[in-house]
């Protein structure tokens, strides 16, 4: 049963790392980008929650670095390749970035969810990571959880259900 | 931010009081519309860490029905009303005299219908506080969702991101007399707008 499984839980604005067996899950993406990073031969994975596209926009103390693209992934790889995993073989999966509400006069704000998701894009791209696969975009909410055994990355939202990636 | 840093007491029942008059102008409107009485718990007045405000209304996987809006004028903010989709439900049969179709979808007319009740309801409690702090607030058009409140609410957060991993919700639940229909008011006003609030209520600001 699933719930007997191992599971990893990642909050809002939060990273975590898994290995060996067992599930790594955030729930309740909105405008937010989970992104997934995997090793296949370690049977290793990360899971990070982005919430905002950039560092440079923070205007807090001590910076939560799990919060924005540019600096999540970041540590999100160095955590993986503190636990062993190689760069190289690193592959990522992510979901989410949609567009929850939409009005007449569309603010920056509003296109957050697009946004993020850019942002995640670009910073893989930057650290060499192949995306895998994305289910990004919409105007709905998405749970995730990734199999850090076969690297499946599962989707459930209430519009269309569970999908496999 | 420092404005948030230790907040005293007092400063917290200026915000209930803000909750206060907002839902209770907002319940009123409500009453009236359903011709029956509407009690209204005590707000609830919090800095919340991000996890902690889907915990709010069951968990950020429970399906919810919101209706937001975003604040614009002097102090800018997020408002939303939260029913469990039984109550929107319920309210709709009660309203509008909708029957339900289905448990698990709304109609084109119920969702209008549900935006209509979200306006009237969202422009008495924002009226209410322009009234009462002599600011200028004004609700954008209602925008409806059926979906995770963890995906819904996290849209109001946005603002408090960029300072931190809490925001200052205020949080307020009414109940129709037979328990039938119960909805919360979140009202997260943008970090900078409290300075304004607490300024336009004579609330002394001694920060710096």
């Amino acid at each position: 049963m699933i719930d007997e499984q191992y599971i990893v839980k990642v909050g809002m604005a939060d990273l975590n790392v898994i290995r060996g067996q067992g599930l790594i899950r955030t729930t309740g993406l909105g405008s937010c980008v989970g992104v997934t990073l995997f090793d296949p031969l370690l049977k290793m994975a990360g899971l990070a929650h982005v919430m905002l596209p950039s560092s440079e926009i923070a205007r807090e103390g001590a910076l939560n670095i799990a919060k924005y693209a540019d600096t999540a992934l970041p540590e999100l790889v160095r955590r993986l390749s503190a636990l062993g995993a190689s760069r190289g073989r690193l592959v990522a999966k992510m979901a989410g970035g949609s567009q929850m509400f939409t009005f007449a006069g569309t603010g920056d704000s509003m296109r957050i969810g697009p946004r993020n998701a850019e942002s995640c894009k670009a910073m893989l791209s930057e650290l060499g990571i192949p995306l895998l696969a994305e289910d990004t975009g919409g105007n709905y909410g998405r749970t995730i959880e990734l199999d850090c055994e076969t690297g499946i990355l599962f989707i459930r939202s209430v519009q269309m259900g569970i999908k496999e990636l | 931010m420092d404005l948030f840093k230790d907040l005293e007491e007092f400063k917290m029942d200026v915000l209930k009081e803000v909750g206060n008059i907002g839902a209770g102008n907002a319940a009123t409107a409500l009453s009236r519309l359903l011709d029956k009485p509407i009690d209204m718990a005590v707000p609830k007045v919090q800095m919340l860490p991000f996890e902690a405000v889907a915990e709010r209304v069951g968990g950020a996987e429970k399906i919810v029905l919101a209706v937001f809006f975003r604040v614009e004028g002097d102090t800018p903010g997020n408002l939303f009303f939260i029913l469990s989709p039984e109550a929107a439900k319920k309210l709709l049969h009660r309203l509008a005299g909708l029957k339900v179709e289905s448990e698990d979808s709304f109609s084109e007319m119920e969702w209008s219908a549900l935006s209509e009740i979200g306006n009237i309801l969202a422009g008495s409690y924002i009226s209410s506080l322009a009234d009462f702090t002599s600011l200028s607030m004004t609700p954008t058009v209602p925008a409806l969702a059926l979906d995770m409140a963890g995906a819904i609410l996290s849209y109001g957060l946005l603002q408090f991101g960029e300072m931190g991993d809490s925001a200052m919700l205020i949080d307020t639940t009414f109940i129709e007399g037979q328990h039938e229909v119960e909805g919360q008011f979140f009202l997260i006003p943008d970090p900078e707008s409290f300075a304004k609030i607490f300024t336009a209520l004579g609330v002394p600001l001694d920060h710096d």
